[in-house]
């Protein structure tokens, strides 16, 4: 499903070039669950965004579902990530001055047009379905990211990313999180990858790719 | 369709949950669109009502007036002061020119008028009775001059309303007496008010028999022999002939003043649809200015609209960050920012439309200007705020677009 060959991804800072992936060859088959493993700086959100089609290499090829998507247009890309993968993030990007059910619409509004049904059932599935109506502030942490995962399930993709998905949760909630993610996973077999530095969260899925200085150090199966 | 839907609820979440953000952005198209509606409301008021009081004189209506006259000196006078009009004139005109209705010579004098303890300034105008007719005069009380009256030299006169407010406050005037500069004349009639015409102020007017005039200033006469008079006023039979009934009395007019082919005239005639022309061009031009002033606050406005919506597109960069990774394309979120732009424009050119329209409603209440508010302004206002809205928010909505995802989604 995924296939990267030689990414590669150069910043320019100044007069200097900052190369933060060196050539990353990794392959992963539809409905794995990935962890993705670094310290801050290792490259491992860069590396999501490029999976994630929000940026492209540098150099290098990705196949997304058997497509080279590297070099394609801005638009094109845009709606790669609209029909077909879904973000978490570690801040969760909900709009703050939207309710919970409109912030779930805003999921299909690029895709599909928006469709009320479909938000409520997909807050349903994350057990928010008390909360429709609540806006972000009115909510809790663990809450706010459920709702988030709401709006990425809502237009069944065929990837989800997840980019420090409990990084600003306590651990209860972190907890409540992961399985919701999880099992959504089980249900549908949809591939997850979840980028982290946290062990524990890593230990759920069952190949962990370990990132440093923008290259692939070391890989587990568990 | 369901794309379209979800826009617009979309501009409208961005609208709703931006109150006061949205209501400043509205206020400046409001100010502007209220004043282009007052100012260009005030300017077709007032030129329908300069119109139409020249108009209540009839369409069909011409006036001729003394011209330069040169004296053996060579030495010319001002233009509509010379001695060139005559009684014999007006007459010679009645009898021989086609399409004609009523000729009505007049002439002024100015005199101290006075009754009882009271006394005016008053302009004393000579006429004959076809001069009620011309100059649209209506009775308010008695009777205008008649024909008796300017055969038999008659001292009887006929005030406007300014005089007998001035000089009999509190009596009937009419059968009393009053002093015209040396002479004593009988009121028999009292004139509706008409407000400032063209034709002069008649309110401030006494009227009497062209003869009793001539009589009482001592005969003023041409070197030919003929009666001096100010003005001659004609009524056609209809506004159609006023070319033939122009071509008709210049040459009538030139033969009887010994002037040859091509020499200057020592008259000039002007036509009440000549007039009419004029003055509209000329408040239409009033009106453009008015309206081109109230423009530059709609511009004023439209540039309001540019930087909040600039203000805001920095302001929703996250937003726009995450509309992004949703799936958003540049075009998405320009046509979003477009449309709100537009919105709040349209907004703020409906509540100027209300505002303005109430505005010179109260205006024309108060007596200040007569306004007249056209559907093609409100049109005008209307789709110029909304063409203000995109012109003005197409550069924050192309940069909102090319906002990179990444780092649209890494600000604060």
């Amino acid at each position: 499903m995924i296939s990267l060959e030689g990414i590669t991804k150069t910043y320019r800072m100044g007069t200097r070039d900052l190369t933060v992936l060196k050539g990353i060859n990794l392959n992963i088959e539809k409905g794995e669950l990935v962890a993705i493993m670094g310290a801050s700086g290792s490259g491992k959100t860069t590396l999501l965004n490029i999976i994630g089609c929000l940026d492209r290499p540098t150099k290098g090829k990705y196949f997304f579902e058997n497509r080279e998507v590297s070099r394609l247009s801005g638009n094109d890309l845009a709606r790669i990530r609209g029909q077909r993968i879904g973000f978490i993030f570690q801040t969760f990007n909900l709009l703050s001055r939207l309710p919970a059910v409109a912030n779930v619409e805003l999921g299909m509004q690029y895709v599909s047009g928006i469709d009320r049904k479909k938000a409520l059932e997909a807050l349903g599935k994350v057990g928010l379905a008390d909360r429709v109506h609540h806006r972000p502030i009115e909510m809790s942490g663990g809450e706010q990211q459920r709702v988030a995962i709401a709006r990425a399930i809502v237009k069944t993709p065929s990837l989800f990313l997840a980019d420090e998905p409990t990084g600003q949760l306590d651990s209860h909630s972190g907890e409540e999180v992961m399985s919701v993610l999880l099992s959504l996973h089980a249900e549908q077999g949809t591939t997850l990858i979840i980028v982290t530095h946290d062990a524990h969260i890593a230990h759920f899925c069952r190949r962990i790719i370990h990132i440093k200085d923008g290259e692939i150090v070391a890989e587990e199966k568990t | 369709m369901k794309q379209w839907a979800s826009m617009f609820s979309t501009v409208w979440m961005g609208v709703a949950t931006h109150k006061l953000r949205s209501i400043l952005t509205m206020l400046g198209i409001v100010i502007g669109v209220a004043a282009v509606i007052i100012l260009m409301s005030v300017g077709k008021g007032t030129t329908e009502s300069v119109v139409s009081r020249i108009s209540s004189l009839g369409a069909n209506t011409l006036f001729i007036s003394p011209g330069f006259s040169t004296a053996q000196s060579g030495v010319r006078t001002s233009f509509g002061s010379a001695n060139t009009l005559t009684l014999e004139d007006a007459e010679a005109i009645a009898s021989n020119v086609t399409n004609i209705d009523v000729v009505a010579p007049s002439s002024t004098t100015s005199v101290q008028a006075v009754a009882g303890d009271q006394n005016e300034r008053a302009s004393v105008v000579g006429v004959t009775p076809e001069y009620a007719q011309v100059y649209s005069v209506k009775m308010s009380e008695g009777d205008f001059i008649s024909t008796d009256d300017v055969q038999n030299n008659t001292r009887v006169a006929v005030i406007g309303a300014n005089v007998q407010a001035t000089l009999f406050p509190d009596t009937d005037p009419v059968g009393q007496t009053m002093r015209a500069g040396n002479y004593i004349v009988t009121i028999e009639g009292v004139m509706q008010s008409s407000g400032q015409s063209i034709a002069g102020d008649v309110d401030n007017d006494i009227i009497i028999p062209l003869s009793t005039l001539q009589l009482l200033t001592g005969q003023q006469l041409t070197p030919t022999g003929g009666h001096i008079v100010r003005s001659i006023g004609i009524e056609m039979t209809d506004a159609k002939y006023s070319t033939q009934v122009t071509n008709d009395i210049t040459s009538l007019l030139m033969e009887r003043h010994n002037i040859a082919d091509g020499g200057t005239a020592d008259f000039r005639i002007t036509s009440v649809e000549a007039l009419l022309s004029s003055v509209s061009s000329i408040t239409n031009e009033l009106t453009l200015l008015l309206g081109a002033i109230a423009a530059i606050s709609l511009l004023v406005g439209g540039i309001g609209v540019m930087n909040i919506m600039l203000v805001s597109v920095l302001e929703r960069t996250r937003e726009i960050g995450i509309r992004k990774a949703l799936g958003a394309r540049g075009h998405d979120i320009w046509i979003q920012f477009l449309i709100e732009a537009a919105f709040l424009t349209l907004a703020g050119g409906i509540i100027g439309v209300i505002i303005g329209w109430g505005g010179s409603y109260i205006i024309s209440r108060t007596g200040l200007f007569p306004t007249v508010v056209s559907p093609s302004t409100i049109i005008l206002a209307v789709s110029v705020s909304v063409g203000i809205g995109i012109f003005f928010g197409f550069y924050p909505a192309w940069n909102a677009s090319r906002l990179d995802p990444i780092q649209a989604l890494r600000s604060e």
